[in-house]
């Protein structure tokens, strides 16, 4: 009887029904949307700002001082420690690997530019741009591209392994050179695949593959710095402290978690005699930013959560407010309030089921909607949510129509077959 | 004989009533309807006032935050320190007027700070980048650096971390012994006042004050780095009025900050776009189901009335009329809920005060009441057809 009654309500009662369903459904679609926003958006906004560049430097541990004026270097070239090439891509060896978006070994050497009889000194920038490289099992690409994205070529990147150079853009201006030409380097010869615009130090340099730079300073494999762009957790009290003060377990959370000094730290540990660093301007700011907008957009879930828990009460305690006259039958037959009351309650609840089910999927797809046409990227929903999701739903649901069940459940049978009150 | 007059009696009336509706008696009759049906059946009045209230109030602050909130962000993108970099052109030394050019250009838009640097050599002969810097300037500017102790007296030296190293053998006698630098010739004797670290090329200079640093070696600013406020669209007009302000220097955009702050910005507008087309379109569809349901739920008034010989305008009218102050009330009131929960978010997430902005509240008004007079509209546009006596008898 019970369950016929239900399945009755349902049969006849198909536009109520299909009202409060929908309410459910455009209720739970949107607080799954926004949690799934909610939860991707640090990651997303962390990727972002990797636009800003590399937030971690890696010197030679025995380096000496740079004496450097707007990117012009006054000390002999072949001063100072270097880092082996060949050890670099050990940085996909570190705990946080998966969290390294990039990184672009740097080897600035001066040289002296042949034309006209004259020898202007420049410093000529060694870099990868895009170089494949591939550690154990792992195929990756890495250079100034993912690291420097403001970084603009007129013209063709140079290939890696290529003889082609980057001219910056003021240098170029100066010495008159287009992309296509050929150019004198101290003693050798290269051809000009672009011109470089920064808005930095590198417009008045020549950028080149690596081995070129490696070549004119006559040491193969050596590395000046490696810029580091990795994706970071936003710095707390734990990060600041010294990792050699800290206790076993305390330890361990500090090293397992993508702090800018943990991963510093474990950058230095998988290449040998170096020194890592995170660069502040980057690191510090870029903490405080991802934490902003990851505070209001939780404050914005928040609102979305209890706007749609609203919604959806509001629409439930409607259907039920509505049916006064069935519940005033029923009573008149002799049902208890209780026996009322559940009927209610389970109808409630398979409406929840069923508009949690289908809005959770819309949800879902809505989430993947706005992280392609936002971030280009997926925002998956995690399934582990569903169950959570629909918890939820029954329990927004049954809240809302408690007030309204209650009400209805003590009415007089008399005066609500008479349709008063 | 008799039937005409009585006709015409009843005409006139019939007419006579037309007339005293149309003025006093009339208005306050329907006044009365209005407030008599909101205070009759309160529980239902007050949950869809509730429902109106909710979806204005979401409304609001999300149409406050939005505007806000890119200046609340702007503001923390400031912290990444300059946007702009003021140099010579083809490294000739910046004019002397330049400083108070930019500032007067920028009229507080903005934070400046002049650099002036040398190549030095410590007592031992090593060089070393000495830099002149005005550091309550740069303290406001560049908020990253990690700075132990700023120098407070002349002849006070900020020394980079690596520097340390150059100055004396150990970090502890760097940080507290004196120290001779020379240039050109000229000595100047410091004391250390505390170290500096960020990570980049300053670890490994010296800053000294502009004053110090003119007195020893004579060189004035070569770069000036500005931090201006604004959207991208107003940087760029500071920057065009700065290049004409000072036409010997070669003023550039700082690319990595600007568009990566675009990048983010935009982004996070998008995502912010989004959430609020999603929760206003909840909040609506909210008082639109609660608001068809109160009115359905009263077609036995409407049919009475119907029935007593009001006119389907009058009806409509009347509807309109209770869906609109409806709409009005709770828009008002969603209103100043709004704007504490969009200032309740400034203070929790942006530590500042979000300003109320009174342009939403039009918007809010005139979408609130479009509707709630929507929903209004659709139950009757259904009953309409519908023989009152249908309705009465519960049919």
């Amino acid at each position: 009887m019970f369950v016929r009654l239900v399945y009755e309500s349902f049969r006849r009662q198909k536009r109520r029904k299909l009202l409060a369903g929908a309410a459910i459904t455009l209720g739970v679609t949107v607080a799954t949307a926004m949690i799934a926003v909610a939860t991707d958006i640090g990651d997303k906004i962390n990727r972002e700002l990797r636009t800003i560049g590399a937030n971690l430097l890696v010197t030679p541990q025995e380096d000496s001082l740079d004496v450097e004026i707007g990117g012009v270097n006054l000390k002999p070239p072949s001063d100072g420690a270097f880092l082996d090439e060949a050890d670099l891509p050990k940085i996909k060896s570190t705990f946080w690997h998966n969290n390294i978006v990039g990184f672009a070994p740097m080897l600035p050497v001066n040289v002296k530019i042949e034309r006209d009889g004259q020898q202007p000194d420049v410093t000529l920038l060694g870099t990868y741009f895009a170089k494949q490289l591939s550690f154990g099992k792992d195929n990756f690409t890495t250079g100034v591209r993912s690291t420097h994205p403001w970084w603009r070529v007129s013209g063709a990147w140079p290939g890696d392994n290529s003889r082609d150079i980057l001219i910056g853009e003021k240098l170029a201006g100066r010495l008159g050179e287009k992309s296509g030409n050929e150019l004198s380097v101290s003693g050798r010869q290269f051809r000009v695949s672009g011109i470089l615009s920064t808005g930095a130090a590198e417009d008045d340099q020549i950028v080149a593959p690596l081995a070129i730079a490696q070549e004119i300073l006559g040491k193969p494999g050596a590395v000046r710095r490696v810029y580091v762009s990795a994706l970071t957790k936003p710095e707390d009290a734990l990060a600041r402290r010294d990792p050699k003060s800290l206790s076993g377990p305390m330890y361990d959370r500090w090293y397992c978690s993508p702090y800018p000094q943990s991963i510093a730290y474990q950058l230095q540990e998988a290449i040998p005699h170096s020194h890592a660093e995170q660069i502040r301007q980057v690191a510090q700011n870029e903490g405080t930013v991802l934490t902003r907008i990851e505070g209001l957009i939780f404050l914005i879930t928040l609102a979305a959560l209890l706007a749609s828990a609203l919604a959806v009460s509001a629409a439930m305690a409607t259907a039920i407010f509505e049916r006064r006259a069935e519940v005033g039958l029923m009573k008149a037959l002799g049902a208890s309030k209780l026996a009322v009351a559940s009927i209610f309650f389970a109808e409630a609840t398979l409406l929840a089921l069923i508009g949690g089910l289908v809005g959770f999927a819309a949800g879902g797809l809505l989430a993947r909607q706005i992280g392609r046409s936002i971030f280009d990227s997926q925002i998956g929903i995690q399934p582990v949510l569903l169950p959570v999701v629909l918890v939820v739903a029954v329990l927004v649901t049954f809240a809302g129509s408690a007030a309204a069940i209650r009400r209805a459940v003590q009415l007089d049978p008399v005066f609500a077959l008479r349709g008063e009150l | 004989m008799s039937t005409p007059p009585t006709t015409s009696a009843s005409f006139g009336s019939a007419r006579n009533l037309a007339a005293s509706r149309s003025q006093g008696p009339h208005t306050s009759m329907f006044l009365r309807m209005l407030l008599r049906a909101a205070v009759l059946r309160r529980g239902r009045a007050t949950s869809a006032l509730l429902a109106v209230v909710v979806a204005a109030a979401a409304a609001t602050a999300m149409l406050t935050l939005f505007v806000d909130v890119q200046s609340k962000l702007q503001r923390e993108f400031r912290n990444f320190g300059a946007n702009i970099i003021i140099v010579g052109r083809d490294g000739a030394p910046l004019p002397a007027d330049t400083l108070p050019r930019v500032e007067s250009t920028l009229t507080g838009r903005g934070l400046v700070a002049p650099f002036a640097m040398v190549v030095a050599r410590t007592g031992d002969g090593q060089p070393i980048v000495v830099a002149g810097a005005d550091f309550d300037r740069v303290r406001q500017l560049d908020r990253w650096w990690s700075v132990d102790n700023w120098p407070s007296a002349p002849q006070q030296a900020l020394i980079g971390v690596r520097a340390r190293s150059i100055i004396s053998s150990s970090a502890a006698a760097a940080t507290s012994q004196p120290f001779d630098l020379s240039f050109q010739g000229h000595v100047i004797h410091l004391r250390p006042a505390g170290t500096v670290q960020t990570g980049a090329a300053e670890d490994s200079r010296i800053y000294l004050s502009t004053s110090d640093f003119f007195a020893w070696t004579g060189v004035k600013p070569s770069t000036i780095e500005v931090a201006a406020n604004g959207s991208a669209d107003e940087v760029t007009a500071i920057m065009h009025q700065l290049s004409q302000a000072v036409p010997a220097a070669d003023v550039h955009p700082v690319r990595q900050i600007m568009e990566g702050e675009a990048r983010v910005l935009g982004k996070t507008r998008s995502t912010l776009v989004a959430a609020t087309v999603l929760i206003i379109l909840t909040a609506a569809l909210c008082v639109l189901s609660t608001l068809m349901g109160w009115v359905f739920d009263r077609r036995r008034d409407f049919a009475i009335m119907k029935a007593l010989g009001a006119s389907q305008r009058l009806l409509n009218g009347f509807f309109a009329a209770e869906a609109a102050a409806l709409g009005a009330t709770g828009a008002v009131i969603g209103f100043i809920v709004g704007i504490g929960i969009a200032a309740w978010i400034g203070r929790v997430n942006f530590h500042a005060p979000l300003e109320p902005r009174f342009s939403v509240l039009p918007i809010v008004v005139a979408v609130s009441i479009a509707v709630t007079l929507l929903s209004a509209i659709l139950p009757i546009s259904l009953l309409r057809r519908v023989q009152p006596a249908v309705i009465l008898r519960g049919e």
